[in-house]
């Protein structure tokens, strides 16, 4: 397992130096940071000379890019061409997003599996075929569709919740955005849960259980329940990082000042320190949670023995 | 063959008796392939004909958008801003006053086109990058696996914000070029595994131990075997991209006016919700069924092809 773990940690360096080193020549190559922080007026060549050497443009890209996360490991992302450090934009932004996506997970996991057992344990009947149609139906609808849909209807039509979220955004009223964030996940979960659990009530020992004459209540939920989870658990922990990055849609909507819509308002401006610093942390959440996945699989596998 | 002759014959018999009853011992044991398998099971699911038929319709209005509408989408009165129905035009008007039916329908075309073409590149970029890998191996794959591990580690629509604002394109060119940029990776890695598993296969390696030259290998015997799963994924992904399509323009990076789009229109109608929701709804409305036409299609297709889940 240790071996495995450094194996895999190794591996995620490239992956990781690959990744931002994309996303750092886009921002830094093909857009001018330094032109997009004058707007429409040309700069004064003397100035734009200044600002390049202060924000160390006028070396060669790869040489930005290893001095940019020297930095970032000093915990240093530089600042936002408002003046304002990047670090502070992250620490008001996190957070929300964290919240925001604890939200959502609990409601694709809790809702997801328990209609994913409803469907798969009466495979074939009406129940199955009306959830599985509106799974399709659910995934269909583009987030931005149904968030504008659902704060039409809850925030203002009904008036059930407030349609912008408040600053300090508390759990109850992340509520909505958090189904709003989690509804096309939700549907793969239950289709997932639904797959898992029809084709293992098949396997031999669920079949023990129930000649055993264990109660049915058991059987489903410590034999069957259990071994059909597994798959679902490594989806939940890939899609970890992709909510991160969904937020971006979500936020907008109902005004949550989180990462995601930092991360918009910074493409918007040409923004470039606030975009690398992060998309670069959510590259490293996004290949933390695919490892973690990876490892968990043994853990709820004991078949499964990483050498 | 003459196993698809009697395949077909086999299958117009049982037309009144019940479908299951109707297969004897004897026709069991008649041979099908994949394809012929696959197609008998989409003709028996109303789903596949409902989802077909919603994607002809799709395509038919988005080659020739006026058969469906003579009112252009930039004939905009600005008096008419963000009135509800009226004679002939029954879906009512934006907030530049253009008739939203006209823009409804000629939206079609913008995310019709993006689907299938970023499907396209992105199925063939994929197989074939994917396929040689996996039939080759060596330091091809191993540079091609890293790649696409480097793409992996960029959530798609995080990128994709990130990569178009900078490029402002704005066309439908570059909106499927960066779709298939980014696309591409994950068919290729399902085009390896297939790939790798038809090699070990024994009548490849029957193949190879009569001389066959590698590109009749693969071109004769592992492409029709590794074709499936590519199939399976690229189908459901294209309602996906389509998707994708809309979520960027509406964020303001992918297609630009005056290309009409769904998505634009949906995000400038977002402001309006209150006073005006049938400028949201209609266009919102027409790309969910859009996308769903393709995701039926695609899970009826998956149900066909992968005999695992029968």
């Amino acid at each position: 397992m240790g071996r495995y773990v450094i194996r895999r940690l190794l591996q995620m360096i490239p992956v990781f130096v690959g990744s931002t080193f994309l996303i750092f020549v886009m921002v830094y190559a093909l857009g001018d940071p330094v032109a997009a922080l004058f707007g429409e007026r040309a700069p004064d060549p003397a100035t734009a000379a200044q600002i390049r050497r202060d924000l160390y443009l006028d070396h060669p890209l790869w040489q930005q890019y290893t001095h940019y996360m020297a930095q970032i490991f000093q915990g240093n992302f530089g600042t936002a061409f408002t003046g304002q450090p990047v670090l502070e934009l992250m620490g008001s932004a996190w957070p929300l997003t964290i919240r925001l996506t604890i939200v959502a997970i609990i409601v694709e996991a809790v809702i997801g599996v328990i209609l994913g057992i409803i469907t798969g344990l009466r495979r074939g009947r009406s129940v199955d075929t009306g959830v599985l149609v509106l799974t399709l139906i659910v995934v269909s609808i583009p987030t931005f569709v149904s968030g504008y849909v659902l704060q039409f209807l809850f925030g203002v039509k009904w008036g059930v919740v407030n349609p912008s979220v408040s600053p300090a955004a508390s759990f109850d009223e992340l509520a909505l955005p958090g189904v709003v964030l989690a509804l096309v996940s939700l549907a793969y979960v239950t289709r997932l849960t639904r797959t898992s659990i029809a084709e293992n009530t098949r396997a031999d020992y669920v079949r023990t259980a129930v000649a055993k004459g264990l109660p049915r209540r058991r059987v489903i939920l410590r034999h069957l329940l259990r071994n059909s989870l597994i798959p679902v658990v490594t989806f939940i922990g890939t899609d970890i990082g992709a909510l991160m990055g969904g937020a971006i849609v979500t936020e907008r909507i109902f005004n949550i000042h989180g990462v995601g819509y930092q991360l918009y308002q910074g493409i918007l401006r040409q923004n470039s320190p606030t975009v690398v610093g992060f998309v670069t942390i959510l590259v490293i959440v996004f290949l933390v949670a695919n490892l973690l996945v990876d490892l968990l699989y043994a853990v709820l596998d004991p078949r499964i023995r990483y050498a | 063959m003459p196993d698809t002759t009697n395949s077909t014959v086999k299958d117009q018999e049982p037309t009144t008796l019940d479908a299951v009853a109707a297969i004897t011992p004897e026709q069991r044991d008649v041979p099908r392939s994949l394809w012929n398998d696959a197609w008998h099971d989409l003709r028996r699911k109303p789903i596949f004909y409902v989802s077909s038929l919603l994607i002809l319709f799709l395509i038919v209005i988005s080659l020739w958008p006026s058969l469906m509408t003579s009112t252009s989408p930039y004939a905009c009165d600005l008096g008419k801003s963000q009135m509800g129905p009226a004679n002939g035009h029954p879906f009512g008007f934006d907030t530049q006053g253009c008739d939203v039916y006209a823009r409804t329908i000629y939206g079609a075309r913008a995310s019709v086109a993006v689907g299938i073409f970023t499907t396209l590149g992105v199925a063939i970029l994929g197989s074939v990058l994917g396929g040689l890998a996996g039939f080759y191996g060596g330091w091809w794959d191993a540079i091609l696996s890293r790649i696409s591990d480097i793409f992996f580690g960029i959530p798609i629509l995080l990128g994709g914000v990130v990569i178009l604002s900078v490029i402002k394109g704005g066309s439908i060119t570059t909106v499927v070029g960066f779709m298939v940029l980014l696309g591409w990776p994950q068919v290729a890695r399902i085009a390896r595994g297939a790939v790798i598993t038809a090699k070990q296969q024994d009548y490849v390696q029957a193949a190879r131990a009569l001389g066959a030259s590698s590109s009749r290998m693969l071109l004769r015997h592992i492409t029709p075997n590794a074709l499936a799963p590519v199939i399976v994924v690229a189908t459901i992904n294209l309602g996906m991209y389509i998707s994708l399509e809309a979520t960027l323009s509406y964020l303001g990076v992918g297609l630009k006016p005056p290309t009409v789009s769904w998505g634009i229109d949906i995000s400038q109608a977002s402001t309006m919700i209150r006073n005006a929701p049938h400028m949201l709804l209609w266009p919102a409305g027409a790309l969910s069924i859009t996308v769903l036409a393709f995701i039926m299609l695609g899970d009826a297709v998956r149900d066909a092809l992968d005999p695992k889940l029968r």
